[in-house]
């Protein structure tokens, strides 16, 4: 099991990047962490004509908070992440979404970026994105967008990312700090990508839900925002007739698959189950931290 | 270019230099091109952990990542623990509980456990745990391998690290 030919070019811009992607068409690959794709050159299931490595594009990687945000550069690692101050203050949701991304060893070369343009319905960082309510920066040849997760997820490992398109950036907005959270996944193996995960933020004082943000992973082919579980909570409150209500419409809301690992009606009823663990569990940190 | 790349490299403080394809994998360039076959591969696909080392004081799955990719890093693998003929108290945790028995899984158990000793230097069971799933092993159930990374963080702390 060996990677096909490919033609490998190692850019130090992202308009060299971009210069790269524009000349090959559909032909090129972006290669960032390389923990999704490098297996899929293994099998041999990817075979492009050209590899365009980001990991020397200069200042493409890198944590900062600008206006209530958390940015992400594309290439910052999953390990950087896990181990930020800053995102361990303005995002835990973040952090704890990230210890559930495969092993410490697939974090210490995985990236927010690629996590998020390869789009894999079951994985933690799109859902955070989602529950986030974040946005992420696409460059290309025309100039630079800003895109909502709404907009930019489309269906199983495929999202609105031109050919010609780095995705360059995530930002994410700093949760307020009496917010509680949680990120809930069941999955056969630990590390293992889960058949369902819901991340979780809520606020409020028990009694009342002044903000209710809940999300999917694994239980569709892109990221859920669970509306009108979400309404339920921030209507009748964070009491358990509530948690038991919101969760009982998550499973409602959600149009799983059936596979090999797991069939539509157990993803339905892990995302009930998953919903009200993660919302019980969001309530005991809320307050402050 | 799919030409061959040159790659200049560091393993366990040596610098190596080869000329490789682009394509081909850091697996395979350590041990095929610099003849350190203590790195084992098995899945090659990010799986089972036997062929992880240390990329800039990081464990990582060197089957995952290009050779020219490595290029100016510096590589730790299992030929790097031990000083002379004395083990790194790692390997010798791991010889005094059992933690291995075939030996396919251990130089990435041993690498894994460095890092995860590394970050969190008085794990808990749990975390053992947690930080060795990374690796498969398919002989000893894991037990002596928890309780090798155990007995090998005492002895590691307050001593010095690699």
């Amino acid at each position: 099991m060996k990677p096909p030919k490919f033609d490998y070019h190692a850019p130090t811009t992202v308009d060299e990047a971009i210069t790269l992607l524009s000349r090959y068409g559909d032909d090129a690959k972006l290669l960032a962490g390389g923990q999704s794709l490098m297996p899929l050159l293994n099998f041999r299931l990817a075979r492009p004509a050209a590899l365009i490595d980001l990991n020397r594009v200069e200042g493409l990687a890198g944590i900062r908070e600008v206006d209530g945000q958390v940015r992400f550069g594309a290439m910052t690692r999953q390990r950087a992440i896990e181990f930020s101050p800053v995102v361990a203050r303005r995002l835990p949701l973040l952090v704890e979404a990230t210890k559930l991304v495969g092993h410490l060893p697939i974090r210490s070369r995985g990236t927010i970026g690629g996590s998020i343009a390869h789009a894999d319905p079951a994985a933690e960082y799109p859902a955070v994105l989602a529950a986030l309510d974040g946005e992420v920066v696409v460059r290309g040849p025309r100039g630079e967008r800003v895109v909502k997760p709404a907009d930019f997820f489309q269906t199983y490992l495929t999202t609105t990312l031109g050919r010609d398109e780095v995705l360059t950036e995530v930002r994410l907005p700093a949760m307020d700090g009496k917010a509680g959270w949680a990120f809930e996944e069941f999955s056969r193996r630990h590390g293992d990508f889960a058949l369902v995960g819901i991340a979780a933020i809520v606020a409020g004082d028990g009694a009342r839900c002044t903000m209710a943000r809940l999300a999917t992973a694994g239980a569709g082919p892109v990221p859920v925002r669970l509306r009108a579980a979400e309404r339920i909570l921030e209507s009748q409150g964070l009491g358990d007739a509530a948690i038991e209500a919101a969760a009982a419409r998550a499973a409602e809301i959600v149009e799983p698959d059936s596979d090999l690992h797991a069939s539509a009606a157990y993803r339905k009823n892990l995302t009930r189950v998953l919903t009200e663990r993660a919302v019980r569990r969001a309530v005991t940190r809320l307050g402050g931290r | 270019m799919s030409e061959p790349v040159t790659v200049r490299l560091t393993v366990n403080g040596v610098a190596h230099e080869g000329r490789c394809e682009p394509r081909k994998l850091l697996v395979d360039f350590i041990r095929e091109d610099l003849g350190l076959t203590g790195t084992h591969v098995g899945c090659e696909h990010g799986i089972c952990g036997a062929c992880t080392v240390l990329i800039n004081g990081e464990a990582a799955r060197s089957c995952l990542m290009l050779a020219v990719q490595a290029n100016g890093a510096e590589i730790a693998t299992v030929e790097g623990l031990a000083t002379g003929g004395t083990l790194h108290p790692l390997q010798e945790a791991f010889r005094e509980h059992h933690g291995l028995q075939c030996g396919f899984c251990t130089p990435g158990m041993l690498m894994t456990a460095l890092d995860l000793l590394r970050v969190n230097p008085q794990p808990t069971e749990a975390e053992i745990r947690e930080g060795i799933s990374a690796v498969l092993c398919r002989c000893t159930g894991y037990h002596g391998i928890v309780k090798a990374v155990e007995a090998a963080a005492k002895v590691l702390v307050p001593a010095k690290r690699v």
